[in-house]
């Protein structure tokens, strides 16, 4: 039996869908602003994370008048907490996409210090997990959701090889590249949590559909 | 970490009217100085399953039950038990508030002078501390000769459940007590059920979802006269294993 309610819940998980589109864009947009040393490009980025803060704003009071008027219980309920935390995940993931261009706005002057490669991938990464996740969250799969949680280590190898490459190589032997070097190595720390905020997305995908708590439990995800 | 006793144990109840299977294999536990909540559709059985825990079906005419309740390990239905004796030890409150047109007093007097007490400052000493616990005694306490009909919807439901503690039970049925209430007396209800849960061991049906939520530690789901899930009420209400409890809580049904 089709429910009113049900109409509101679906427009809130377009929401969601739109908000991640969003996040996503931020993310692919600051990285790309970097590779072409597009100054315009990580200006846009930071202006249009306000759109995000108002969406994040329009979904928490959206989920807490359906939690006040119709008392959801259950799936119902579970549904809604994790539209709420999603919409806080998403919020920060765009604010990391805002540090990334704030980035490259310090190092866009100058010439590259080395040719991108790990970061390049690295962004593919976070992309790719935040991508899943919310796909995961529409389409409450948790094949999808689990295989984002234990792709998380891989973005983290990749952070601290990005880490070690800028500090040996070029921080340790000269210090003069430091302010360019720095930037990239936050640039990678930033990308790098933005998969922490992917994978506790995808947790809280598997939270949604089994009632299972996998955050802090690695061992539960099989 | 579980110290669960058992108040009452149904074994594998199956009750009929006439022809008509009312209860199918229901076995269920129901926990000492637990509230225990039965929720289901109109029709689903869980009314004729509280009266059975207290021998109030065998008031209707051609039915039949097979299966035991055990109150403490022991069969209800034994023919060594008197009916009249277990309806003290389990007492009923219904969906509408039932006072008997008489003074407030004699209400919450009548079991006791039914169970042959005639000792008056006993009987006085009782008729207080019942309405106390039953969070009425403030309001009526001068004018307790009053007839109990004047009182409102919500006063005389508590009356009803002052008049069941009068006679000590063990165990408080209720059906549906906050079906004819307003919000403010239902939740002067629900609050006197949590109160009341230290003492008794607490059975209630109830059509409202929240209500079962708030104050029960037990939730069992009743569907055309099968218990589909039973389990602590905070499991059923935030992920109930079976799809039929979720579909029946969410408002999904039909």
């Amino acid at each position: 039996m089709e429910r009113h309610f049900d109409e509101e819940l679906k427009d809130l998980n377009a929401r969601i869908l739109k908000m991640g589109a969003l996040a996503e864009e931020a993310i692919m947009s600051s990285v790309k602003s970097l590779k072409e040393q597009d100054k315009a490009l990580a200006l846009k980025v930071i202006d249009s994370d306000k759109q995000i803060d108002m969406m994040e704003l329009e979904i928490e009071e959206r989920c807490l008048e359906m939690l006040a008027l119709h008392q959801p219980i259950a799936i119902d309920l579970r549904f809604i907490t994790t539209a709420m935390k999603l919409n806080n995940e998403l919020e920060r993931i765009a604010d990391l996409a805002v540090d990334i261009a704030q980035r490259v706005l310090e190092i866009v002057d100058k010439p590259l210090l080395k040719p991108l490669v790990d970061i390049p991938k690295l962004c593919a990464i976070a992309q790719s997990m935040v991508k899943q996740g919310i796909d995961a969250f529409v389409n409450r799969d948790i094949e999808l959701a689990k295989k984002v949680v234990l792709t998380d280590p891989e973005a983290d190898k990749l952070r601290n090889f990005v880490q070690d490459e800028l500090i040996n190589d070029y921080i340790a032997k000269d210090k003069s590249t430091a302010p360019r070097a720095v930037p990239l190595l936050l640039i990678a720390r930033h990308l790098e949590r933005i998969c922490d905020h992917a994978t506790n997305i995808a947790e809280d995908v598997i939270y949604m559909v089994q009632a299972k708590v996998v955050r802090h439990h690695p061992e539960k995800l099989e | 970490m579980d110290r669960r006793i058992v108040k009452i144990e149904a074994r594998d109840i199956n009750f009929f009217y006439g022809s008509r299977q009312a209860l199918s294999s229901v076995s269920i536990e129901i926990y000492k100085n637990q509230v225990t909540a039965i929720i289901g559709p109109s029709g689903c059985g869980k009314s004729t399953f509280i009266r059975l825990l207290n021998r109030m079906n065998e008031l209707v005419p051609n039915t039949s039950l097979k299966g035991a309740i055990l109150l403490e390990e022991e069969d209800i239905f034994d023919p060594s038990v008197d009916p009249v004796e277990i309806r003290r030890r389990i007492g009923m409150v219904f969906q509408k508030p039932n006072p008997f047109p008489k003074s407030i007093f004699e209400n919450v007097s009548y079991g006791l002078k039914i169970n042959g007490i005639t000792d008056g400052n006993f009987i006085e000493k009782k008729v207080g501390e019942s309405l106390k616990k039953a969070a009425l005694w403030d309001e009526v306490k001068d004018r307790i000769h009053e007839n109990a009909l004047k009182l409102s919807g919500g006063q005389q439901q508590r009356l009803c459940i002052a008049r069941c503690l009068a006679v000590e039970p063990e165990v408080l049925l209720f059906d549906e007590p906050c079906a004819s209430l307003d919000p403010i007396s239902t939740s002067k209800i629900e609050e006197l059920i949590l109160e009341l849960k230290k003492y008794y061991t607490i059975v209630i049906v109830t059509h409202n979802m929240q209500q079962a939520a708030r104050v029960s530690d037990y939730t069992a789901f009743f569907l055309l006269g099968e218990l589909i899930e039973f389990g602590k009420t905070q499991d059923i209400f935030t992920a109930p294993k079976d799809k039929r409890t979720e579909d029946y809580i969410t408002g999904r049904f039909g």
